[in-house]
């Protein structure tokens, strides 16, 4: 199986609150918040790391989980996300750092031992 | 409002944190609209510099909603570098211009930078009305081939419609113009005084009469039966309510630093020139003043029946006199649209029916 790469879109704002992303769409102006894991994952998302690497160290190493099923659920997350042009995918590295991605302001992360899973919340 | 957008407002407000910034980047202007409330003059603006350091320090602060406007924001020569670095922070931008400058380089910058709504001032779809108000010769003109440009690229356009005397019968022909070129269409009859305090413009703003007839305009207002239906019964939930966002979650930041509740709210608050924005934030005593601010502390709208439906505006209240006066124009308009009488309306005219009152006038003919 190809590596799977993933970027911040560029046509978005986002904000970190109490340790969830809040991200505004341009596009359609549809507002989402991720959850603490969704966050991980969108703040490990510089192009390069593939996300099987991510999951490794943002999921695994912190949560006790099946190592497949947890790359499985973040291949569908970082996918539903792609549809709304939040995360860029690609099977290669996404060189170019997109338009105005940076990490928005930084928080320190914090570890839960709830069943973990990476889940936006979308409103328009 | 989403439910979404509603939690992030509460949670906001409950950590004491800002959302929102309106920053004018500039009061200097092509235009001289014989309505605006701001002196075109420069007195020293914030450097590039200083600007990029305020928006580092608001977005640290959690600051989400950008407003950029001025003035026209395309005066400073530094805009797309200052739009750059807001959105490098991940600030969801909203831009107010007249577009008059936007030519097709423009255009492109604000598409490729993600800017997610550019609001344009249009007053009439009638060049010579138009024209008139901003006093800028071909001036609609431009500012719809901006828009043109603008709505080709996929890039958001509301057109903002302020309403006076001038251009009082031309709405709906904005309204048109707006659906052809495919943009967003907003109407506001509130003409505000100059923020040194002069109010010399107000004459400007529409009459009682034909504010009731807008408002009873479904096209612009929709269920007119809703719109304009009498105050509901008043409770201690509604006596507890603030004001709107002003201070709470949003603020405003003026070219020159200087720091208010609201760009309708000139209360001195503090300069990010002198201070670090979150010092402000967390410590203005005026700031905390307008913060402490319930609706049963407003000695006359708490006995009013419209005070849970009002659009009261506490800066157009402090422009007045008293930041927990009533604003006359917001009485004016609540009576507009329910023919009920606000309780500052029957104070005012109580007073002048008092018959001491009536003598010393009519002794003065």
């Amino acid at each position: 199986m190809s590596a799977i790469y993933i970027a911040r879109g560029t046509k978005l704002a986002g904000r970190k609150l109490k340790q969830q992303m809040i991200i505004m769409t341009a596009r359609d102006s549809v507002l989402s918040s991720l959850n603490e894991l969704g966050t991980a994952i969108w703040d490990a998302a510089d192009g390069v790391t593939p996300l099987e690497e991510i999951v490794e160290r943002k999921v695994c190493a912190e949560y006790d989980v099946d190592r497949t099923e947890a790359l499985k659920d973040a291949e569908e997350f970082v996918q539903d996300l792609a549809g709304d042009g939040i995360l860029i995918v690609s099977d290669q590295p996404i060189v170019t750092p997109p338009n105005g991605a940076t990490n928005g302001n930084k928080t320190g992360g914090s570890q839960t031992t709830e069943a973990p899973e990476a889940v936006r919340e979308e409103r328009s | 409002m989403s439910s979404l957008m509603q939690e992030l407002n509460q949670s906001a407000l409950d950590a004491g944190l800002p959302l929102g910034v309106h920053l004018d980047v500039t009061y200097r202007c092509n235009e001289r609209c014989i309505h605006c409330y701001l002196d075109h003059d420069d007195h020293g603006e914030m450097t590039t510099a200083e600007i990029k350091d305020v928006l580092d320090q608001i977005a640290e602060a959690g600051v989400l909603f950008l407003t950029l406007s001025g003035g026209e924001v395309l005066m400073r020569m530094d805009f797309f570098e200052i739009v750059e670095h807001a959105r490098a922070l991940l600030f969801d931008v909203k831009i107010k211009t007249n577009a008059f400058m936007i030519r097709e380089k423009e255009a492109d910058r604000i598409r490729d930078l993600g800017v997610r709504s550019l609001q344009v001032s249009i007053y009439s779809h009638r060049p010579e009305v138009h024209d008139a108000i901003t006093k800028l010769p071909g001036s609609l003109k431009r500012s719809i081939a901006g828009i043109r440009l603008l709505q080709s690229r996929g890039v958001k356009v509301i057109i903002a419609n302020v309403l006076m005397r001038q251009n009082l019968s031309d709405y709906a022909g904005v309204k048109e113009l707006a659906q052809e070129l495919g943009a967003e269409y907003t109407i506001d009859p509130t003409i505000t005084p100059r923020m040194d305090g002069d109010r010399s413009i107000l004459p400007l703003g529409i009459e009682g009469k034909d504010l009731r007839q807008v408002f009873r305009n479904p096209d612009l207002v929709g269920n007119v039966d809703e719109f304009c239906a009498p105050p509901p019964a008043v409770d201690d939930d509604v006596l507890e309510e603030t004001p709107c966002s002003a201070g709470h979650t949003a603020c405003y930041i003026s070219p020159y630093g200087e720091l208010f509740p609201c760009v309708q709210f000139p209360l001195p608050s503090g300069n990010v020139r002198t201070q670090k924005f979150l010092d402000i934030w967390h410590n203005s005593a005026q700031l905390n003043d307008v913060r402490s601010i319930r609706a049963r502390d407003l000695p006359v709208c708490s006995t009013c029946s419209h005070v849970g439906t009002c659009t009261r505006c506490p800066g157009l209240a402090y422009m007045e006199g008293n930041m927990r006066g009533p604003s006359t124009q917001d009485c004016e308009k609540s009576f507009a649209r329910t023919g009920i009488a606000s309780a500052n309306m029957i104070l005012k005219a109580s007073r002048l029916a008092m018959p001491g009152l009536v003598q010393i006038a009519g002794l003065q003919q």
